[in-house]
């Protein structure tokens, strides 16, 4: 499955509608989400690309920034 | 099987106002994690005042004959004093008989896995045919209530479990422990080692905008999921695989009940329906650690159990940190009930 970027994007700003994704490279380190933000996003993910991300890979390193959530996402079929 | 709930009732969208975070956010959580109605002690209630009201309840409808009991282990870690053990004032109200095995067991959310190991190695003795299994916790006292990771979540709860002799099917079980992580989930100050005192009891802003002091139970969320994910799966593979069974070959799930989202990427994970694993006690009661999994089965299952048997598999894993789990086929209960107390 390809998607674009701005659809990871816009499912993190449903989130934290306030911050700039794109201009952090740490979102838990630049305070943009916290562990509880991060389960959010990973309900998000799953519904909106129909997976299931692993419970042993909701790590706050594969949610740290756009590349990694995007490196996350490939393991599962989703290219962005 | 019988649990016991305090009949006072919290909700998550009231508990928000206590907390420095946008609504929406909130709302989002407790759509994700099955936040909703969690149950509280009132001041004054104790961990032996839910189980003597548990006892009395089954005293009184002949559900269970005081003199009956051999042993009585009570699993807790909010006992009513630091001594005497929580089962002397238990055995004491209720004027059970002085020859009788009563013992304490400091276990949290493995806690039901760990007392039903117990109660079996206690039924391994001669003069022991019923036991008693206490699981009860009021740990809402010790959860900062401005700390939006646990406040939200905890629960106050009760369950009497009795175990006695009789039944031909094996009993497969498997218990682990890992005291080199036990900082994920602990409450810090107030035993020995570090007393409470007003330092300890001054809340302290932990980030991501909650409030907790050393007094207050302490969760590394992150770790403790992370835990929940790595290590469960394999301890019920091995499990099944010793018992020659699959997945397939359970009919429930029973297990503890930190909230909606880990338990069904448990199921995604080992590739059971969430049908077979409920995960509704967050949502109705609260979590209220070792009382999980009884509140699970007497919640969804009280006329199932008492009608036929089934293969059940329970799992436990929490402070210790400590994980188990246990495969049996059980069923045709005299009881598996639910009943409040207090108004």
């Amino acid at each position: 499955m390809e998607v674009r970027l701005d659809r990871i994007v816009e499912i993190l700003k449903d989130i934290r509608p306030e911050f700039d994704f794109r201009a952090s490279t740490d979102f838990m380190a630049d305070g943009l989400l916290d562990s509880f933000d991060m389960v959010t996003l990973v309900s998000a993910l799953d519904k909106a690309f129909a997976i299931s991300i692993d419970g042993t890979e909701i790590v706050p390193e594969n949610f740290q920034n756009l590349a990694a959530i995007g490196k996350l996402l490939r393991k599962y079929g989703v290219n962005t | 099987m019988l649990a016991i709930v305090p009949a006072h009732e919290q909700s998550f969208v009231e508990d928000m106002k206590q907390f420095d975070f946008p609504e929406s956010r909130s709302l989002k959580l407790k759509l994700v994690m099955g936040y909703d109605k969690h149950r509280l002690v009132t001041p004054g209630t104790s961990s032996s005042d839910l189980a003597l009201f548990g006892f009395r309840h089954l005293f009184e409808r002949g559900l269970v004959a005081p003199d009956s009991l051999d042993g009585l282990v009570v699993v807790t870690q909010s006992p009513d004093y630091f001594m005497p053990p929580t089962s002397s004032v238990i055995q004491g109200e209720l004027g059970l008989k002085q020859d009788m095995f009563c013992l304490d067991l400091n276990q949290g959310c493995a806690g039901f896995v760990v007392g039903l190991a117990q109660a079996f190695m206690m039924l391994g003795l001669d003069s022991v045919r019923r036991v008693a299994l206490v699981n009860v916790d009021i740990l809402s006292r010790k959860v900062s209530t401005k700390d939006r990771n646990s406040y939200p979540l905890i629960g106050d709860a009760a369950s009497i479990t009795i175990v006695e002799r009789g039944g031909e099917e094996p009993v497969f079980a498997n218990l682990k422990m890992d005291g080199t992580r036990r900082e994920a989930l602990i409450i810090p100050a107030g035993g020995f080692k570090l007393p409470s005192s007003p330092e300890t009891a001054k809340l302290e802003d932990v980030g991501d905008g909650n409030l907790r002091a050393r007094d207050n139970l302490k969760m590394d969320g992150t770790a403790v999921f992370n835990f929940v994910q790595v290590e469960v799966p394999p301890m019920i593979d091995d499990l099944l695989s010793f018992a020659g069974a699959s997945a397939a070959d359970v009919d429930w799930f029973l297990f503890h009940q930190p909230n909606k989202f880990m338990l069904q990427k448990l199921c995604d994970k080992m590739k059971v329906p969430y049908a077979k694993m409920p995960s509704n006690v967050v949502e109705r009661f609260g979590n209220s650690s070792g009382v999980t999994i009884p509140l699970v089965t007497v919640a969804n299952l009280a006329r199932e159990l008492t009608e036929r048997t089934f293969r059940v598999c329970f799992a436990g894993f929490g402070v210790g940190l400590t994980w188990g789990s246990m495969l049996a086929r059980t069923g045709g209960w005299r009881f598996c009930e639910l009943v409040g107390y207090g108004n």
